[in-house]
């Protein structure tokens, strides 16, 4: 392996920077029971890093760590160079972690302009008073704010339901706006659990389509859970994998292919 | 085909994001405006500001407020009486304590001091939620009460226990106190209303509001896109007890005249505006008007319709008037569990093709 402190060049020639996220040693318990067991990986930017293994391997606590959901009784995480506190999971959204849910997580009683908007509240600081007043200074922010929603939007292509109450629209669709309330809030680290699932074919193309766009538009770094090999090994540049809580591989998807270990325990061997 | 957005079309998003976005009830808003302050004055009598206006603009006030905390936050509270208690006391305390200050300012600081105690009593909103929430405000309601009730301070040591309030005036008129005219109240009432539900809007249609809903819709999804609960509960906590505040000082100052807190400000109170929140719809500006209007108008009503046309006696035309209201709420809920302000949306989006059936 070559040295990777300042990072490394891609197959398809994109530039890979130095870590973002790095995570060393993180053990999670849950009374007895041990989700996460001394895992340390890192996340480089402008990666996009896949997270797989079989069911119950601790990749969704995994992103719940990262996310400030849960606090790992051992091991630091450190982000963009510097420790990180236990904190909050609206701190973390602060230090600009975005992410989405397995099960889709929308606030049905909104639109999907007002769901999208609310990925951009912890860019929006005019007070209460002004917000009352709304004429001047709550109104131009409200504008801007609507001015980069609008960009997503079009970027995702769901301009004809940007009114639609969110409580109405089909699956799909519910995936592509909690994605885009994540990009609204302009992060540094994209968290995606489990984007594809329970998607048809076709739908699943557009997801792959809008994961490395907006890798490659916006330079986002990705970190993704996903069950789909064939979509895990096309997008991701490194490969993580867990089972029953431990680390049994990580590297590119195609030593991740070759690795003994991953195939026992998760990838299996096709018997044609 | 009269009631449409055809041809009205939208170049900018502050045009996009405006309250009525459609030519035809921005007109009818405009002209209602100009109905309620111009042409109400002139003709309004006791009776009508007695019955009719006074309570709906005050309860409307109250509607508002109780609809930002439950209908917008998802926070349910059956505090309201014992909010409004806080309001009405605030205003007595500050207008027999400085007689020279205006009892506008009175009111507003009224509201602001009913915001602290909300904020106070919101402070269990932080770790228990639904029934358990609604139960901790049902102790705010009884707790203020029995404040009010104990402490002689509160009403200035009267003998009868009763707070009643003096004679004070706005622009030379005055707006409470025996001599008060029926303009003067209706008017008072009215700006209030108009100037808070104004700010509601504001409020519930900008950041503040998206993080109420979040909160209201999904908490979890909320903290996680970087909504603070604490503060997003709390601020509906304390801007939900203002108007509640508001519109305790307006009724029992300028409507009641005098009051005694278990009679006027008793658990009936709390469920009276809950009520009209919920009849009016949950999270609308709108369904606050039409719930207090609802519930203001009905009983009126039914007694003019039962005592007035058939001639019942009257106590038991009160009886048959309850039991009426009673079971109108509950079909009411069965047939639309989203309120006047759903009823309405239904309306106007079948308007647009009216009348054609395509």
């Amino acid at each position: 392996m070559t040295d990777m402190t300042e990072g490394y060049t891609t197959a398809d020639g994109r530039r890979i920077g130095p870590v973002l996220m790095d995570l060393r040693n993180i053990t999670l318990r849950f009374g007895g029971v041990e989700a996460i067991k001394n895992i340390s990986f890192d996340i480089r930017e402008g990666e996009i890093r896949a997270i797989i293994g079989p069911n119950g391997a601790g990749k969704s606590s995994m992103l719940n760590v990262i996310s400030g959901f849960y606090h790992p009784q051992e091991g630091e995480v450190w982000f963009r160079g510097r420790k990180r506190p236990p904190m909050k999971p609206y701190e973390v959204a602060r230090q600009g972690i975005a992410r989405t849910f397995q099960n889709i997580a929308l606030f049905e009683g909104m639109s999907v302009l007002d769901n999208i908007m609310t990925g951009r509240l912890t860019l929006m600081k005019t007070g209460m008073l002004s917000q009352a007043v709304w004429w001047g200074r709550a109104q131009r922010e409200e504008v801007a704010h609507r001015e980069k929603v609008e960009r997503i939007i079009d970027f995702l292509e769901i301009q004809s339901i940007r009114k639609t109450p969110v409580g109405r629209l089909p699956y799909g669709l519910k995936k592509r706006v909690e994605l885009a309330r994540a990009l609204a809030a302009e992060p540094k680290l994209l968290l995606l659990d489990e984007p594809m699932a329970g998607m048809n074919v076709e739908e699943k193309e557009d997801m792959c389509r809008f994961i490395l766009d907006v890798n490659d538009e916006f330079g986002t770094t990705i970190a993704l859970i996903e069950h789909d090999m064939g979509v895990v090994m096309d997008l991701s540049d490194r490969v993580v994998v867990m089972d029953y809580g431990k680390k049994i591989g990580d590297g590119t998807p195609d030593e991740i292919r070759n690795n003994q270990d991953v195939i026992d325990a998760y990838l299996g061997v096709s018997h044609d | 085909m009269f009631y449409r957005e055809a041809g009205d079309f939208k170049t900018s998003y502050v045009e996009d994001s405006q309250t009525f976005p459609l030519r035809l009830d921005r007109r009818a808003y405009y002209v209602l405006l100009a109905v309620a302050f111009g042409v109400v004055p002139l003709f309004i009598n006791d009776y009508w500001a007695n019955a009719v206006f006074v309570p709906f603009l005050i309860y409307a006030i109250a509607a508002l407020g109780l609809n930002i905390l439950t209908g917008y936050c998802g926070q349910v509270s059956l505090g309201t009486g014992g909010f409004m208690a806080v309001g009405a006391y605030s205003v007595y305390k500050l207008m027999t304590a400085f007689p020279d200050v205006s009892i506008v300012i009175h009111i507003l600081l009224a509201g602001l001091i009913t915001a602290g105690v909300g904020l106070l009593f919101g402070l269990p909103s932080l770790r228990i939620k639904g029934f358990y929430l609604a139960v901790a405000t049902l102790a705010a309601q009884f707790f203020l009460v029995w404040l009010f009730n104990k402490v002689p301070w509160f009403y200035n040591y009267s003998a009868s226990g009763q707070i009643s309030a003096p004679e004070r005036t706005v622009l030379g008129h005055a707006v409470t106190g025996p001599n008060t005219t029926a303009a003067a109240k209706y008017l008072i009432c009215l700006t209030l209303l108009f100037a808070l539900a104004w700010l509601a809007r504001n409020l519930t249609r900008g950041a503040f509001g998206r993080k109420w809903m979040a909160i209201r819709d999904m908490d979890i999804a909320a903290e996680i896109i970087g909504v603070n609960p604490l503060t997003a509960k709390l601020s509906a906590f304390a801007v939900s007890s203002f108007y509640i505040g508001v519109a305790g000082a307006l009724l029992f100052s300028v409507y009641l005249g005098a009051a005694e807190v278990g009679e006027a400000f008793g658990i009936q109170k709390s469920f009276l505006v809950l009520f009209m929140v919920i009849i009016g719809g949950l999270g609308s500006i709108f369904g606050s008007f039409a719930g207090a209007a609802f519930m203001v108008l009905l009983p009126v009503l039914l007694k003019n319709v039962l005592v007035g046309q058939l001639g019942w006696a009257t106590d038991l035309a009160a009886h048959i008037e309850l039991m009426i209201v009673g079971g109108l709420i509950v079909t009411f809920l069965i047939v639309e569990p989203h309120g006047l302000a759903q009823l309405w949306r239904l309306t106007k989006e079948k308007l647009r093709l009216w009348p054609f059936p395509h």
